[in-house]
């Protein structure tokens, strides 16, 4: 595979203004598929969650799915869209055997939704609008697996494998403008835009918004002009980039890659290109121009869709609050600063802590713990810290523990370790492993005894006064008991001992 | 017990009553269609309407049927009024347990996993399906000659065409192989093929009879229906077929007619009947003219008034009809790649690529008329062709829209020949696709607009003695009126002839040796 020569990133942006777009392809999670009552459900066993009309038997025939209709216009709204009186769906022609019908049925001519906007909040707080050309209804295409070749391309392999049961899934797929003006920020918008229609999705509730699932996956145009001229360049479109990162790391390697092509003089090639994790580069997929025929044609076996002004506000009405008027509101709420506000978002804990505050927590403790102690042990298992198994109760129980001085700071942490390894509830685990902190005083008065004998001239500037040297013997009872002492406790037991005033 | 010979050239209303009353079972009768099926249909110059013959299940149908009757009660009271009178079905719907080709070889072999909705219904009616009849591959031709599966003979003369696609079922019903049949009719493949037999046919209005289960022509036009040899019996058999269908998007929600009571009302008095002064006149057969003017003299005499109208965009019809037709079926014949069942065909050198195994399959598996249309299709949808192809075409079918509205403004039910020649001879026009277009000048209008279409026999041609057909349409959702005025005709003819017209029908050569027949 030859490697395409890029400049650096700071020297493109000398030379070259970027235009960016996105085909944002989003799952919805309706019970059934968009055309037919087979079940819409991930990870089944193959070829199983199919019947006649998915596998495009002969003589089957389409029923439009009116829950993702709802959904369908519910992402409308939500993305400041107009919704259409009536739209239709087309075929959209091509042969694959991923597509049992050999033609997909999507909307062409006439979106369910069109004209909206998403303003992107940047990570400094900056705002920046994105202009939504249209978002519109189409069914999904089986998954091809291509077996015996290398890395599992078509290229070389021997034979290819069919599962239909995504063939038919409901996909709404959302059409930005063109986005001009984003000039060096334009990685960080690209995977600002896409966090925020995933955002989006997964807050009305319309898709599990899951993009390690495909749930929500990306297709990013890019394009160089230079400075000033208005005319856009030649783009590139690269296929399902499928984690935020990685859409922030293919619109800067694409920029790279242009403007390095670019300098050389030769015109960029308008072509797909497939985006690759590892190396974090593009290669060259096939050769694409606006002159691809599709045949389009109005599918002739379904009737518009009519979508009433009163369902519309139906609907309207139905749709929970904006994520960023609720970012808004939580911030306030909870009082965090803008900056312990943003690295929640930033972490994202916001809707765990939410959550936990719901479950009886003050806000401060709530931080504590996700920010404190749970994403740094997300980070270490390479998982969101949402999908580590901690539930709010627990945090909230935890927190119990310790306010009551049954176990401290120290051993919550490790109550946490129990529990994430599946060793029962914090109080169970507190039981199991002796972790409760030591509040009978004799145990203590004998470490106390100990610890002071063990330094007796430390014991003698205490007596003399010189009370922050008391550390050293609270150090040493901690140790004797493992940390199990309350060191409040033994601070007084010894100034008590001691007969000094605390 | 009645003679067999007898018991099938009976109307499936007839054999409703007979097996009401007890006279017959349907064991009887479906067995006496069987042997007329054995007799008649197979060898060299057999009828060959049939592509399969459901003998066990058809039996064990009737069997059901018969043995629900003899117990009596609330079971037999409930029995449908068509249950135990069998019927054949056009190839090209899909049945559970009997193999569905759609005269093709792309799909030998091919059982559909589901019932199409009007097989379901047949089924819920109890009515014993005898097999699946023959038709022009994937329903695209006027002669049934380009099935896959060798052409049907029209039992009038079994050198002729019994028309197309859906020539099967016209000749099954025809040559009393079976009282009822279920055709397609798309541009005229349930009239046309009604007309040149001398039997009945209709197109029911667009959207009132589910297409779940008919393998697409061209979605918008498509249309199953009724073959019967009465009016009342296509009346029958649309109440057992029709009505609202979930399962098709296009599928009207109305409630359905009854559409029988209008047939056994029969009544033209005070209606007006509207001649269309472009379907008829030049271009149509002497003999076919003058049955079709002896029918409009027979109505006058009923008390109908015949007024003239005129549809000026017809004569666009047939060439929009040949862009809409063929862009839609190359979309719905795309399924058809080998990949997930029928025929797959790897090619004979060369890579073995996914698009190289389908380009074979489809070679292999498609005949010329079809690959014709699919070509042509997919030119017309090709992109810098789409609007003046495809989208004048939707203009023209919105101007015979509108020019069925202006003639239904003047007129209750319009009238015209069926097909402008009586059969033609097999191999005659197989050379000639634009001279076998023009067969279906006069039916294609009313798939067009998705108006409904009836055809009954209008006598026999004086220069061939071969059958003529009389068409009459409706607007959209009044098929009563089809049957009501049909009626009508039908009994004025019948009382001229002194009988059916299939009564003058030849005999066929097994037709005297079904009790031999196993």
């Amino acid at each position: 595979m030859s490697t395409d020569a890029t400049l650096s990133f700071e020297e493109a942006m000398e030379k070259y203004d970027p235009v960016l777009g996105f085909e944002v392809h989003v799952e919805l999670n309706t019970r059934t598929k968009m055309f037919s009552s087979a079940p819409n459900v991930f990870g089944d066993e193959p070829n199983t969650n199919v019947n006649e009309v998915d596998l495009g038997m002969p003589g089957v025939l389409p029923v439009v799915n009116r829950t993702a209709v709802e959904s369908s216009i519910k992402i409308g709204l939500a993305l400041n869209c107009k919704i259409a009186e009536s739209c239709t769906f087309a075929r959209k022609q091509y042969f694959y055997p991923d597509t049992p019908k050999n033609f997909q049925t999507s909307q062409y001519e006439d979106p369910i939704a069109y004209d909206g906007y998403l303003d992107i909040e940047l990570a400094d707080g900056t705002l920046f609008r994105v202009e939504i050309e249209r978002a519109h209804m189409e069914e999904d295409a089986g998954k091809l697996t291509h077996m015996g070749g290398a890395a599992g391309r078509i290229q070389g392999a021997d034979f290819s494998l069919v599962d239909y049961n995504r063939s038919g899934v409901p996909l709404v797929e959302i059409v930005t403008k063109p986005i001009e003006g984003a000039g060096s920020r334009a990685p960080e918008l690209a995977k600002a835009y896409v966090a925020a229609v995933r955002e989006i999705v997964k807050n009305l509730g319309v898709s599990d918004a899951r993009m390690e699932r495909g749930n929500v996956r990306c297709d990013a145009n890019v394009s160089l002009r230079p400075h000033g001229r208005e005319r856009f360049g030649i783009r590139s479109e690269t296929k399902n980039v499928n984690s935020l990162r990685a859409v922030e790391h293919a619109v800067r390697y694409e920029i790279q890659r242009h403007a390095a092509v670019l300098d050389s003089g030769e015109p960029v090639i308008q072509e797909t290109r497939h985006w690759h994790e590892d190396t974090r580069t593009t290669t060259s997929g096939r050769a694409k121009s606006d002159a691809d025929d599709y045949r389009y044609f109005p599918e002739p076996d379904l009737v518009p869709i009519v979508a009433s002004r009163e369902w519309v506000e139906e609907l309207r009405a139905t749709l929970p609050e904006p994520p960023a008027a609720r970012r808004k509101r939580l911030q306030a709420d909870w009082g965090y600063s803008d900056l312990e506000f943003r690295d929640v978002v930033n972490a994202g804990v916001m809707d765990e802590i939410e959550e936990t505050i719901a479950a009886g927590a003050s806000a401060s403790v709530a931080r504590k713990w996700w920010m404190g102690e749970i994403v740094g042990r997300a980070k270490n298992a390479d998982v969101d810290p949402g999908q580590l198994g901690v539930r709010p109760a627990t945090i909230v129980e935890l927190n119990k523990l310790v306010e009551a001085g049954k176990i401290n700071n120290k051993m919550a942490s490790e109550v946490l370790d129990g529990v994430l390894a599946g060793e029962g509830t914090p109080a169970e685990i507190v039981e199991k492993r002796g972790l409760a902190v030591v509040s009978d005083d004799g145990p203590l008065l004998e470490a106390i005894d100990a610890a002071l004998a063990a330094q007796p001239d430390v014991a003698e500037k205490i007596r003399g006064g010189k009370l922050q040297a008391i550390g050293a013997i609270v150090g040493g009872v901690m140790k004797a008991t493992r940390g199990q002492a309350d060191a409040a406790r033994v601070r007084e037991l010894i100034l008590e001992k001691l007969g000094v005033e605390g | 017990m009645t003679d067999t010979n007898e018991l099938i050239r009976l109307s499936a209303a007839r054999l409703a009553e007979k097996l009401r009353a007890g006279e017959v079972t349907s064991v009887q009768v479906t067995q006496a269609f069987l042997d007329r099926i054995a007799a008649v249909d197979g060898g060299e110059r057999g009828v060959n309407a049939f592509l399969h013959v459901n003998t066990e299940e058809a039996l064990a149908v009737a069997a059901e049927v018969d043995a629900i009757r003899a117990a009596g009660g609330a079971a037999a009271e409930e029995l449908h009024e068509l249950a135990g009178v069998p019927i054949a079905v056009k190839d090209l719907i899909v049945t559970i347990g009997q193999p569905t080709t759609a005269g093709s070889k792309i799909l030998e072999g091919w059982h559909s996993p589901y019932d199409a909705t009007v097989v379901k219904r047949l089924r819920a009616a109890k009515m014993p399906i005898l097999g699946k009849t023959n038709l022009d591959e994937f329903a695209m031709g006027s002669s049934t000659e380009h099935s896959a599966y060798g052409p049907t003979r029209n039992p009038w003369d079994l050198d002729r065409i019994p028309g197309g696609s859906g020539g099967g079922s016209a000749a099954a019903v025809a040559a009393f192989e079976a009282p009822l049949a279920l055709g397609t009719d798309t541009g005229g493949s349930i009239r046309q093929p009604g007309a040149v037999t001398g039997t009945v046919g209709v197109k029911p209005t667009y959207g009132s009879v589910s297409r779940y289960g008919a393998i697409a022509m061209a979605s918008s036009l498509d249309q199953i229906g009724p073959v019967s040899r009465t009016v009342l019996d296509s009346a029958l058999l649309h109440q057992v077929i029709g009505g609202h269908d979930p399962f098709d998007s296009t599928s009207l929600p109305d409630p359905l007619a009854d559409l029988a009571a209008a047939a056994r009302l029969g009544s033209v008095d005070g209606m007006k009947i509207g001649i269309i002064k472009e379907l008829h006149g030049e271009g149509y057969q002497a003999g076919v003219e003058n049955r079709f003017n002896e029918s409009l003299d027979l109505l006058k005499e009923a008390g109908a008034e015949i007024v003239e109208v005129s549809c000026p965009n017809f004569k666009y019809a047939l060439g929009a009809y040949y862009l809409i037709m063929p862009s839609e079926a190359s979309s719905n014949l795309a399924k058809f790649d080998g990949v997930r069942y029928g025929l797959r065909v790897l090619p004979e050198e060369g890579p073995l690529t996914i698009e190289r195994v389908m380009g074979a399959t489809r070679a292999a598996g498609f005949g010329d008329e079809v690959k014709r249309r699919i070509i042509l299709g997919t030119y017309a949808l090709s992109a810098g062709y789409y609007d003046a192809y495809y989208g004048s075409a939707q203009k023209v079918r919105t101007l015979i829209q509108r020019d069925f509205e202006a003639a239904f403004a003047q007129a209750d039910v319009l009238i015209s020949p069926t097909a402008p020649t009586t059969a033609f001879k097999l191999g005659e026009k197989l050379n000639d696709p634009l001279a076998m277009y023009l067969n279906d000048v006069a039916t294609i209008p009313a798939n067009m607009a998705g108006v409904p279409g009836l055809s009954l026999p209008g006598g026999l041609a004086d220069e061939d003695g071969l059958p003529v057909g009389i068409q009459l349409l409706a607007p959209a959702r009044q098929d009563a009126r089809l049957y009501q005025v049909g009626a009508v005709l039908e009994s004025l003819l019948e009382n001229k002839w002194g009988g059916p017209l299939l009564a003058q029908a030849p005999e066929l050569a097994g037709s005297t040796e079904t009790q031999e027949a196993k």
